[in-house]
């Protein structure tokens, strides 16, 4: 194996964030398109892109905002999409762990769905590769995607104004969603905490303050574990009995 | 209209509380292993929650008012065949989109 230096590791990461750009930009136009409609001012549309990265998490607030749900509910529906991220961050704590603290607290901002994503991929595939190398391939896939996300945000909420009324925009955020859903969908497991979800959602709809999509997500994701669990299991006992 | 004030405190509420979920293993924990359980969790979070905002958005779309509409309903469907067969999101968006338009005009 050659080795690798540190500078062809970061554009390796660039290079595999780079197909990325065509789904991170047309979500941050959508959401700084819908953004203005709610009435935010750039300022405004701009501090969520920045201070949240985290597109569904941000469209989910937004959303709430609009149907004028509690501050609560709307951030614990939000912080629930979010809560991925924790997950993300405990799967990359193994390779990242020893790096100096403020490498990892700046990691830790740009912790998104196509960084950890391949970040994952490759220290699998690299199990030599220091922890110096990691965090440069770490922060050579953030390179293309952050600076489109805040970029592609400001366009967006510039545009806003002149998109027309038979554009149908209310239906991007639900188009957008069910495609960012239906890639997650790998297992039966999945499958079973989409479906819970939904049915919880829809049948506790009349509650308060959105309190049935709180109830719903929480259900599913029990749902989803608990179906993770005995697949396992049964799995496990076909595999001694065979 | 949104408040102002809330406004602010969802955006930087959320913003903490999601660097918060990034800093939180790598950060503090370093590299002792989780839980299973707790993971396993983790793990159906944003499967668990996104299909639950989007199930009233698509049959009661706020743009009608919130009575079920065809071109709406067919888009959707459209799009999340597209999704399962394809497993691309730019593929699904621009068919689900596609489906829409039509729908719109064929709607009249």
């Amino acid at each position: 194996m050659t080795r690798q230096t540190t500078k062809s590791i970061f554009w390796k990461g660039a290079r595999d964030a780079a197909p990325f750009i065509l789904v991170v930009g047309p979500f941050a136009v959508l959401f700084g398109v819908v953004a203005h409609e709610a009435g935010l001012d750039l300022l405004a549309v701009m501090s969520f892109s920045i201070l949240v990265i985290a597109g569904a998490a941000q469209l989910t607030a937004l959303q709430l905002l609009v149907d004028h749900a509690p501050t609560v509910i709307v951030l614990a529906s939000a912080l629930a999409v979010n809560l991925r991220m924790a997950m993300y961050s405990a799967s990359l704590a193994p390779y990242l762990g020893e790096a100096p603290l403020w490498q990892r607290a700046i990691a830790a901002y740009y912790l998104v769905d196509q960084s950890y994503g391949l970040s994952v991929l490759r220290f699998e595939e690299n199990p030599h590769w220091p922890v110096g190398q990691r965090m440069v391939y770490f922060f050579g896939t953030i390179a293309p995607i952050a600076p489109v996300w805040y970029l592609c945000t400001y366009i967006g909420a510039a545009l806003g104004s002149s998109i027309p009324e038979g554009l149908a925009l209310d239906f991007a955020v639900p188009i957008t969603f069910i495609a960012l859903i239906t890639p997650m969908l790998r297992s039966r497991a999945h499958v079973v905490a989409a479906l819970v979800s939904i049915t919880v959602a829809l049948t506790l709809a009349f509650l308060p303050y959105n309190l049935g999509l709180l109830v719903a997500g929480l259900l599913a994701m029990i749902a989803g574990a608990e179906v993770e669990r005995v697949t396992k299991k049964r799995a496990a006992a076909r595999g001694e009995a065979g | 209209m949104i408040d102002s004030a809330q406004l602010w405190l969802v955006i930087i509420g959320l913003g903490l509380g999601s660097y918060a979920f990034r800093f939180v293993f790598i950060g503090l924990i370093g590299n002792r292993q989780l839980p299973d359980w707790l993971l396993r969790h983790l793990r159906y979070t944003a499967v668990a929650v996104l299909p639950g905002l989007v199930a009233p958005l698509i049959l009661w779309p706020a743009a009608t008012g919130g009575s079920p509409d065809v071109p709406r309903l067919v888009a959707a469907l459209v799009t999340t065949v597209t999704g399962l067969a394809t497993r691309s999101i730019l593929m699904s968006i621009s068919l689900g989109a596609a489906a829409l338009y039509l729908g719109l005009y064929l709607a009249g």
